[in-house]
Formats: C-alpha cells, structure tokens, sequence
C-alpha cells in the first residue's frame, strides 16, 4: 500500500520508461501480489513450525489411537484402548500425583526465592556485576551436566556434600540422598529450582527495574514503610512480569526430563517418575508406544490446560483492577 | 546506610558463591588423579591437579569427545543458520506490515513457545521414523531450529518494530531498494536483536539432550550432552572425564551467553506478555 507508493514515486522518477510497468501492475496482480507477499516472508518460518511443531501433535494423537506392536510398526485403529491400558497402570497415580508436587513445588520455591533475588541484583552493592554473571552459569549450562555434577555431589561414599554437612555437624553419618524416593524427590527438586532461579530472577528484576521510582517516593512521602512500599506497589506492580515468570517455568519444570534422567532415572523402579520420563519408558525401555503416546497426550492436554486456566486468572484480574 | 551497603554485598557473595559451587566441584573433580576419585569422605582439593585430564578426552574412544564437539557444533550452527533464515523475513515481515493472517502467525509462533520438544517426544519420533531422519544430523537441526524459532521471531520482531519507518523510506529514496534498505540500513540496527538470537538458538541447540536421547544413536552422530553419559556406565565410572568435558562444553557458551544476557529477558517476556 504506502510502501508500494513510496517505492513507485520514488524510483518511478529517477528511472521513468524501463521499470514503470513493473510498479505499477494491474489491479488484479496487485491483489494477488498481496495476498502472496505475506506468504513468501512467512512461508518458511510457517512451514517449519507446521512440520515440526504441529505434525508431531497430530502424529501423537494419532499414534495414541493406533495399536502399534513392539517393533513399532502400525496394527491399525485401538480406539480408546492405550488409554484404558494406561490408566490401569498401577503406577499412573503416583506418577500423576508426583507430576503435581514436582511442577507446584518447584515453581512455587523458585518464584519466592527469585522476588528476593531480583530484589538483591536490584539494589548497588561492589560486585553486583559479578554476582549477575554467576548467576549466568547454571542458566546458560546444560541442565544435563548440572543434575550430573549434582548426582556426584549427592553421593553417599564420594560426594561433597556429605563430606560438607559432616564437617560442619549437621551429619552423622553420610546420607544417601538419591536411593529414597522422598528423599530422591526434594533433592531432585532442589536441582530444579536450582537451575529455574537464575531466569526468573532476571525476568522480575526487568519488571522491578521498569517501576518508575517516583511511585516510591509518593509512597514515602504518604508515610509508607519499606514492607508496606513492597507489598502494595512492588508486588502489584510486578504482576505481568510474575505472570511470564510462572507461565514459563510451569512449562520448562513439566517437561524437566533431564534432572530426573540423569539423577535416578525415576527409579527405583517408578517411584521418582514424573509424567515426562514415564512417557520415555513407556516408549522406549517397554516398547508400548501406544501407551506413551496416550501418556503424552494427556501430559499435553495438562500443560495446554495449566496455561489456559492461568491466562484466564490473570485476565479476570486485569478485569477487576 | 553502611552497615545495608555491608549486608548486601555479603548477601550478594553468598548467592555468587552459592550459583558456582556446583561447577567449581565439577571443575575440582575433573582436575582430580584417578584413584583419589574413590576416596571415601572425599577430599576437597585435588592432592595434586591433573591437568592431563583435559588432554586425555581428547585421545579416548568411548565416546569419542572430538567427534561428538564436532557434531555438536555443526548440529547448533545449522540449527541457528536455519532459525534465523527463515525467523528473520517472518519478524520483520511481523514488524512492518498489517495483513490477513498476522494474529495466525503469531498465534502459531506464541503456541512453539509453549511446547518443548519434551513434551512432543512420541510424535518426533515417530515423524523422523517415517521420514527416515532417524540418527540424523538433518533431524535435531530441523527439531532445533523449529523450536527456537518463537525467541527468534519474537526478539527480533521487537528491534524491527523499534527502528522508525521513516528511517527506512529514507534509504529507499536514496535509491538503495527495498533490499538494499533491509540489509544496509535495518539490519545493522537490528544488530543486537540478531546476535542474541543467534546466541541463544546456539546454546539451546547446543544443550539439548532429549531429542538427541531419542532420535540418534550411532557413535559418530552424538551431540556432547549425548555422548557426555557414555563416561559412566555399570562398565566403567570415569567421573573425572565426564566433567572435565562437561567443564569443556559450558565455558564457551558461558562467555557467549554473559555478552547477551541483558537482551535475553526482554525477548523472552515479549513473546509472554503479548500473549
């Protein structure tokens, strides 16, 4: 439209005969042009994400319906049956169950501890750089290398840590954290909040760096305490920051398959499983794809209904402020 | 007003001190002789540092450290040059214009966002099974890049959007074109939005393991974070060369990572605050 004029007037006068047609098409190429042009910018990118993004939804709903033998070839329509195959599993509940505590328990510490470090990079002190940048590491590793180098950590004969808690008294002997479910569990999800601090801190100190300070200073002058300041301009305030902090995390701490991978491989036997790595042994140690792929679903439709529910939450109360 | 400087700068040690224990273990047990690795409580300190275990990796055969940086860097380098090759006309296109089908677009891109290729497992495998792009390199680039792809779009989009129209009208009356206009005048000041995308699409496809778990298994087409797990097996525990190439595969992205970081979050809650 604008651009096509600008692009006519301007050229169209420096070279009058040679290009005119071409800038100025009939109506009719014009239209289609337009309705092409789009495609050709997006096209790629489009398709990229339809092949590899939407297919494989499709595929797996698909292949939840479909009896496929070991060898994983196709045996035709199961209708509900690797769904029915799944939730008789006896181990399903706990999984479930464990999927809940993971993804509530995870986000939940890594939100609280991140408002106080988005509060402490926020403020100046020597070496504020410095703490920023080791706050990079865990962020920019390999959460594979860092649940490994936690699993050593954490062993009972070789690990620093029982050496540490040991030395220092709280030990009397090692502990050896991963062999219990409960246990293996907390220390798991230790890793995790371990690894999801350092981006959701950074994302709240965006938002509590984008709160103009006169607010505060309004708020000093009407006689407001720091607590005070806190809970009724920081907090409010930070909420869409708090809200991409939570949407994020609740999907990256679902899918977390390598802490729980490299740590105990959801053993012994289930009891450390979240959904995620349930699925992959269905899959690939048990050679039920049909049930996996029912077990993916169901992770799928968890986490499509974790975001929907959020968004609507948060909208209502966009609402209503 | 002291004393606050004096408890902040201590809390602040602390948090840097507690962020880089683990991989200051991870680099003290990389450094650490063979047998004093089976000590039993272990010593803080190596007794002496064995700097020739980061030379070692390098002449072992299972797995194979050279191939496996070799694989991974052509595996996140194609990855990124893919994303960005189709992400960049897609976020500009986004930035500049307004037409039939842009909510969809974007939709689409805002859902990839959503997903990890984690949670898509089943339905990757079975697609590169019936393309025969399993044990590929083609495969974890194609999965890489598709899933990178929204940051991409999304950070790039906010610098397109950011620069003036006016700015580019400019360039076209100078004669340069609309092409010209794009890779002499936008890009350039689009710069910065380009290099954190090409970083962080690296470093994702870089770390990624799942996908890599599922769909590759020869010995000549394994990624680091693939292959890194083959140093402890029931055969054999060789911590010490598990995390001296672990010390390997994150220092550079560490450096890369630090230059980006303050572009990072502002294309991450982009994509997040407009949905």
């Amino acid at each position: 439209m604008a651009v096509h004029d600008v692009t006519a007037s301007a050229t169209g006068a420096e070279h009058p005969a040679p290009v005119a047609p071409a800038l100025h098409p009939p109506r009719r190429r014009r239209r289609t042009w337009r309705t092409l042009e789009p495609l050709l910018w997006l096209g790629p990118a489009t398709l990229l994400i339809l092949t590899m993004v939407v297919w494989p939804i499709i595929e797996m709903i698909r292949t939840s319906l479909t009896k496929v033998s070991s060898t994983g070839l196709s045996e035709g329509f199961a209708g509900l049956r690797n769904y029915t195959d799944l939730f008789a599993e006896g181990d399903l509940p706990g999984v479930l169950l464990r999927t809940v505590v993971w993804v509530i328990g995870v986000v939940t510490v890594t939100i609280l501890v991140s408002l106080g470090l988005s509060q402490l990079l926020n403020a100046s002190f020597p070496g504020r750089r410095l703490v920023r940048w080791a706050m990079i590491v865990p962020w920019a590793s390999s959460v594979l290398m860092t649940a490994l180098i936690w699993r050593w950590m954490l062993n009972n004969f070789y690990g620093v840590v029982n050496r540490l808690l040991m030395d220092i008294g709280v030990l009397d002997a090692p502990v050896n954290w991963l062999a219990h479910p409960g246990q293996a569990l907390a220390a798991m999800m230790g890793v995790a909040v371990f690894v999801s601090l350092p981006f959701t801190s950074f994302v709240l100190l965006a938002g509590v760096q984008s709160i103009p300070g006169e607010v505060y200073e309004a708020a000093r002058v009407d006689g407001a305490g720091p607590v005070r300041a806190y809970l009724s301009i920081t907090l409010p305030l930070l909420r869409p920051s708090l809200v991409v902090a939570a949407i994020i995390n609740v999907i990256n701490v679902f899918n977390s398959f390598p802490i729980i991978w490299a740590m105990t491989r959801g053993g012994p036997g289930f009891s450390t499983d979240t959904t995620t790595t349930y699925l992959y042994k269905l899959a690939f140690d048990n050679q039920s794809v049909g049930e996996s792929a029912a077990m993916a679903v169901v992770n799928f439709g968890l986490v499509l209904a974790v975001v929907l529910v959020y968004l609507r939450v948060v909208r209502r109360q966009e609402d209503t402020a | 007003m002291k004393l606050r400087t004096v408890l902040l700068t201590a809390a602040g040690w602390l948090v840097a001190l507690a962020f880089l224990a683990p991989y200051a273990e991870m680099l003290l047990t990389a450094l650490k002789p063979t047998p004093e690795l089976m000590e039993s409580p272990p010593s803080y300190l190596p007794s002496h540092w064995q700097w020739s275990n980061f030379t070692q990796i390098w002449s072992l055969t299972d797995p194979r450290v050279g191939d496996a940086l070799l694989f991974s860097l052509y595996v996140a380098g194609a990855s990124t040059l893919l994303a960005l090759a189709v992400g960049l006309p897609a976020a500009y296109y986004t930035a500049r214009h307004r037409f039939r089908g842009r909510g969809a677009f974007l939709i689409l891109v805002l859902v990839t966002q959503m997903f990890a290729p984690t949670a898509l497992l089943v339905g990757i495998y079975r697609e590169m099974v019936s393309f025969d792009l399993t044990d590929t390199a083609e495969g974890l680039i194609l999965v890489n890049a598709a899933f990178n792809l929204p940051f991409c779009v999304w950070i790039l989009n906010a610098y397109f959007a950011s620069i003036p129209k006016e700015l580019e009208e400019a360039a076209w009356l100078d004669g340069t074109g609309r092409f010209g206009a794009l890779t002499r005048v936008i890009l350039p000041l689009a710069m910065p939005g380009v290099v954190t995308a090409l970083v962080y699409t690296f470093i994702g496809a870089w770390n990624e393991y799942v996908v890599a778990l599922t769909i590759t298994s020869s010995g000549n087409r394994m990624t680091l974070t693939r292959a890194i797990p083959g140093f402890v097996t029931s055969y054999h525990e060789q911590w010490q060369y598990l995390f001296a190439t672990s010390i390997v595969a994150i220092v550079p992205v560490v450096v890369l990572f630090v230059f980006v970081e303050r572009y990072l979050v502002a294309g991450l809650t982009a994509g997040g605050v407009r949905g």
